[in-house]
């Protein structure tokens, strides 16, 4: 049995703004374990990029507060501490990689200067070290001529080449944790792809543990081992990736599932669209923020917040439609047809 | 037998100086039917952008030629002619962000073309017209009067849509129109154009680098690599039965909602192959086109 490496408890991240307190985060909840990759899905807006920048403590204080709940990463909270004890955190424990490795990097200092910038920081090593460090990171990562490259400015790489320098920087101070928000959205696919692989080996061989944000389910299917869902700012299913994706629970998560074309089914008819747009944060509504664009939502709903409700020991989401009482409402056909079909398909290519 | 509505032969844009210029666009020919979808693939520089706005003449081209309903569109034209091929078609970009004035309201964005073209003179006809559009694309007759930062990133890409709708074009090209959305939206989007295609008759040119989306709405599929379409032919055989091995790289690249798959998917890499002998346009099966030389093709297709 691994390691628990990360644990947050109810976790509240609110805003100051002009027009009032805005909720961003409502009460998350999630562990981590060592060498484990939990992927955050959600839209814009739904509070994943505000928990993922709250556990590095990047949300800027004013405006931003945190209302309550914990993050323990090996059993130390580090929300109560200070920014002085935080700098040694972040990089060394905990690092992030960024959506746009454009805007990540530092277009006036060379490349090799931007990852010996950490090794230093972090690591009692002389210069020459540590730019034997960075030359051997950067080859780790999959540059081609890395004493060459080394020498180079962020404009002289292409997208792809930028993504794998930022990773580089984030690896330098051996974390233990990386976090990866939206890694591969500013990337072509078939860039994408050669970073996924990346990241899965770099996983592989450092144990690595990675909390991935996305909003693509493709991706999320590709490299979580669990997942979360997360609606106006509170995850709303929580799983393994095979229960999320063959057996959802959440009518948000089977949105989400029905709005991606299926590429083997031929399906004439229109994709199954959520209605609607997700609501303010800044009153978010009384019961289930989902309600109002749930065509499966109960009188209940609209009135007391449902609770998470267990599928299994992994596998939790957060509807009244698990309650023991609620009508019996299965996964709509759509949905159930492509996934006994992705089913059928694993079996015949044997497992 | 459909109308071929915009041909396109032999297209090249360059740019930069002519001695070393950047081909963006190098030599590339098809057709679009009336009424169909054509989707346009490929990666970032591959130059599928380029072609969209070549086509709508917002780059005089360096070679070739397009005819739009027959006529070249880039042989010396008076003001009105020009006029009529502006109305014929029309644009959605990508960022419904920066592609909406932020000084203008959804209305008067909507109402620009109708000053240009001098259309619906009476007030009280352009805002029923207006308000019309506004409904065709999921909006309220309300909304005319708020401003592009009021609205969310679907209803400004809505907005967008109602402004190319706005003069009754019958050629869309939709440069990346989902690209900055999310995903619940995304579909929102594609259903509208779906539906306005079918209400109205509509022909596009679905540029994206989506393959999964761009197989669902297209009836036809071309893929670019490099300013060449490298294989052209229908969504189906395009994605069951790919040729090009670029085209299969790029297929075996698009991540699937489906775990178990993958976790056993293999990436094919691509890897362009430099030759020195003649490449051309082969038809490897009815109106399936991919681009390679003679030795290439015959590798290609075992």
């Amino acid at each position: 049995m691994s390691k628990k490496l990360l644990e947050v408890n109810d976790l509240k991240v609110n805003f100051k703004t002009y027009a009032g307190i805005v909720q961003a985060v409502r009460g998350v909840s999630f562990d981590l374990y060592e060498g484990e990759t939990l992927a955050i899905v959600g839209e814009s807006g739904s509070g994943k990029s505000v928990t993922s920048n709250a556990l590095m403590k990047l949300i800027p204080q004013p405006p931003g507060i945190y209302a309550g709940g914990e993050i323990l990463f090996e059993g130390k909270d580090i929300v109560p501490l200070s920014e002085k004890e935080m700098s040694k955190v972040r990089g060394n424990d905990i690092a992030m990689i960024f959506q746009d490795p454009m805007t990540a990097l530092n277009p006036t200092m060379r490349v090799g200067q931007q990852i010996m910038e950490v090794i230093l920081k972090h690591k009692k090593v002389s210069k020459q070290e540590a730019k034997e460090r960075a030359i051997e990171l950067l080859r780790q990562v999959g540059i081609p001529m890395p004493e060459r490259r080394f020498r180079q400015y962020p404009h002289e790489f292409s997208g792809g080449m930028r993504q794998r320098v930022v990773i580089a920087i984030a690896l330098a101070a051996d974390p233990k944790l990386l976090i990866a928000d939206e890694p591969t959205t500013a990337l072509d696919v078939t860039i994408q792809a050669q970073i996924l692989e990346l990241m899965k080996e770099i996983q592989k061989e450092r144990n690595t543990s990675i909390i991935f944000i996305t909003h693509d389910l493709g991706v999320v299917a590709n490299v979580a081992d669990r997942v979360a869902v997360m609606y106006a700012g509170q995850i709303v299913e929580y799983g393994t990736v095979n229960e999320i994706f063959y057996n959802p629970r959440h009518p948000y998560t089977w949105g989400l599932l029905g709005s991606m074309p299926d590429l083997n089914n031929d399906a004439q008819e229109d994709l199954r669209t959520i209605p609607g747009s997700p609501p303010n944060l800044l009153n978010p509504p009384v019961g289930d923020a989902f309600a109002p664009r749930n065509e499966y939502a109960l009188a209940i709903d609209y009135e007391k917040e449902p609770p998470m409700f267990k599928v299994s020991d992994t596998h939790y989401a957060k509807t009244w439609l698990l309650h023991p009482s609620a009508p019996k409402i299965e996964i709509p056909d759509a949905i159930q047809t492509r996934i006994n079909g992705y089913l059928k398909e694993a079996e015949r290519s044997g497992k | 037998m459909v109308n071929k509505l915009l041909e396109v032969k032999n297209l090249k844009q360059y740019f930069g100086p002519s001695s070393n210029p950047i081909k963006a666009v190098d030599g590339i020919s098809f057709d679009v039917y009336e009424g169909e979808t054509l989707g346009l693939v490929g990666e970032s520089g591959s130059g599928k952008s380029t072609t969209g706005r070549s086509i709508i003449r917002l780059y005089d081209i360096t070679d070739g030629e397009i005819l739009f309903k027959g006529k070249n569109i880039n042989a010396a034209k008076s003001r009105n002619e020009l006029k009529e091929f502006n109305r014929e078609m029309q644009m959605i970009f990508q960022d419904p962000y920066a592609s909406l004035n932020p000084r203008m309201t959804a209305g008067e964005i909507i109402r620009e073309g109708f000053d240009i073209h001098g259309l619906y003179k009476n007030k009280k006809e352009r805002q029923d017209r207006i308000g019309e559009l506004l409904e065709a694309v999921g909006l309220n007759r309300e909304h005319a009067n708020r401003y592009a930062h009021e609205f969310s990133g679907g209803q400004r890409q809505r907005i967008g849509i109602a402004r190319a709708l706005s003069l009754n074009p019958s050629f869309i090209i939709a440069d990346e129109p989902i690209s900055a959305l999310d995903v619940s939206i995304q579909a929102q989007v594609v259903n509208l154009l779906k539906k306005l295609q079918r209400e109205r008759n509509l022909t596009y040119l679905f540029i994206a680098h989506d393959l999964s989306m761009v197989k669902y709405i297209s009836d036809r599929i071309a893929v670019m690599y490099r300013g060449k379409i490298v294989e052209l032919g229908y969504a189906d055989e395009i994605y069951n039965n790919p040729i090009h091995p670029y085209t299969k790289s790029l297929l075996s690249a698009v991540p699937q909602p489906d775990p178990l798959s993958e976790r056993m998917r293999t990436r094919i890499p691509y890897e362009h192959e430099e030759t020195t002998e003649q490449a051309s346009v082969h038809e490897v099966a009815p109106n399936h086109f991919v681009y390679g030389t003679d030795a290439q093709l015959t590798k290609w297709k075992k």
